[in-house]
């Protein structure tokens, strides 16, 4: 097969977006890693890599833009500089929750240790997890991992309205604790929104292998 | 949509060499189908055998079917100059007449004795022109030399030539291949605008021009079709691995 002058700017792209989902992926261990731990120096350092992080995300733009302007690419090579324009806001959104829950670590860790972590960490796990499998699945361009991560949302908003619940009742039963369980509050919040995102990558993932668009709609299988 | 045209098993041959291999396809009324494909895959062969311009070629034959509203165009006895009047022809290079710009136009007209007066002519010179987008550029010098026409608008004047005979179908080999890339916008969005009134088919090296103006694309290779499909899902979604290799620039 003909080496093709694309297929350099293909691989620079894919090099890029790997090392963004890279980085989005330890900046949301991390900032959840500040809040359990109640280190507040990782917290900082979560917040200071954001500007890296956005760094990325207007190179990626811009070498996009470049393939399509100079490229005409046509076929599985439009599709995936279109998926990786598209994946590419949504790693930084997500850096910006891990960026808010490195927030509200910084807030927390200054307030009397509180026990509500458990279900917290739960759904921690649940949306690092999803992200790391989407990223191995656009790598992969895996579309039926991509359909069983989106899937694994459902499990996030359970975990999410159980936390939610308890951290209404600590609230209620304990008002001095209301400052740290509103903050708590917005943390489940940020996961909760991190796992929409993934979902969102996870259907751009099914684009690439597919051409085909299953956002908006029910689960819909593979062709055999 | 209904079928303009229908090739069935078409087979095509120069003396003992095949070029076309079991051709079918239909071409949808008022559309514009592309042919793209590497040189020498026959896109341009079986654009021809169409309005049958191969029968100009002494060795060449052919099977099959062509059918054009339901008429095999290759049954004897087909009258294959009403069959050219019909199916009309633009080539890659411009070649008006070493006439004037009227009567290049007038030309088609004048021998097939379509018109009924000489105000009748004028008028379908003028609306052949006006057709072809080229009206408002020449109608102050209509009496004046096709060579005094920049290339652009020489090909669109053989555009208009080929409408005053009021074809239904226009075949086109690679009309802007020679032209700059603002002729080459005027020739698209003509194009486009004459899918109103005409089929038309456009054979293309440019996989740019065959996605921004066709309304589906045919990908031939080695004198075989290897895929045919909306043009939307052609470079978005191609069927076939060789299709995506070749637009893709896998090859050339």
């Amino acid at each position: 097969m003909e080496h093709r002058i694309i297929d350099q700017q293909l691989d620079l792209l894919r090099d890029k977006i790997l090392l963004l989902g890279g980085t989005t992926e330890a900046a949301v261990h991390r900032a959840m890693q500040s809040l359990v731990t109640r280190d507040s120096e990782l917290a900082k350092k979560v917040l200071e890599e954001d500007k890296v992080i956005d760094q990325m995300e207007l190179e990626i733009d811009r070498l996009s833009i470049e393939i399509l302007a100079l490229q005409h690419p046509a076929a599985h090579d439009l599709r995936f500089v279109i998926s990786v324009a598209k994946i590419t806001p949504i790693l930084e959104r997500i850096a910006d929750h891990a960026g808010s829950i490195a927030d509200a670590a910084l807030i927390l860790n200054n307030e009397p240790q509180m026990n509500n972590y458990i279900d917290l960490s739960l759904m921690a796990e649940i949306a690092a997890g999803m992200l790391r499998t989407a990223l191995d699945a656009f790598t992969a361009e895996d579309s039926k991992v991509s359909r069983d991560v989106i899937e694994l949302d459902k499990k996030i908003d359970v975990t999410y309205r159980k936390v939610f619940n308890e951290l209404l009742e600590l609230m209620i039963d304990n008002p001095s604790a209301t400052t740290g369980a509103a903050h708590l509050l917005f943390v489940a919040k940020h996961l909760e929104r991190i796992g929409d995102y993934v979902k969102d990558i996870c259907e751009l993932n099914v684009y690439l292998r597919e051409a085909a668009f299953i956002k908006h709609s029910p689960r819909v299988e593979a062709p055999q | 949509m209904e079928s303009k045209i229908s090739i069935s098993n078409l087979d095509f041959y120069y003396g003992k060499a095949q070029a076309l291999f079991d051709i079918t396809l239909e071409i949808p009324e008022r559309q514009i189908v592309a042919f793209i494909g590497p040189s020498g895959c026959g896109k341009s062969t079986f654009l021809r055998t169409l309005n049958r311009m191969n029968d100009t070629i002494p060795i060449a034959s052919a099977t099959g079917t062509v059918m054009i509203d339901g008429e095999d165009i290759y049954a004897p006895g087909t009258d294959v100059v009403a069959l050219r009047r019909k199916v009309g022809m633009v080539f890659q290079k411009s070649n008006p007449f070493p006439k004037s710009i009227f009567d290049n136009v007038a030309y088609g007209i004048r021998i097939n004795g379509i018109h009924n007066s000489k105000t009748d002519l004028a008028e379908r010179v003028e609306k052949a022109l006006i057709d072809a987008a080229l009206w408002d550029e020449v109608k102050d010098r209509l009496n004046t030399s096709a060579f005094g026409l920049s290339g652009g608008q020489q090909q669109r004047l053989c555009i208009a030539r080929a409408l005053a005979v009021q074809p239904e179908v226009i075949l086109m080999d690679e009309p802007a291949s020679a032209l700059d890339p603002i002729a080459t916008q005027k020739i698209e969005e003509l194009v486009v605008e004459l899918k109103r009134k005409y089929t038309i088919v456009i054979v293309t090296h440019n996989m740019q021009q065959a996605s921004r103006v066709s309304d589906r694309t045919a990908f031939f290779m080695l004198g075989k079709l290897i895929e045919y499909n909306p043009t939307q899902k052609m470079f978005t979604n191609p069927d076939e691995k060789l299709t995506e290799d070749y637009i893709t620039g896998r090859f050339g």
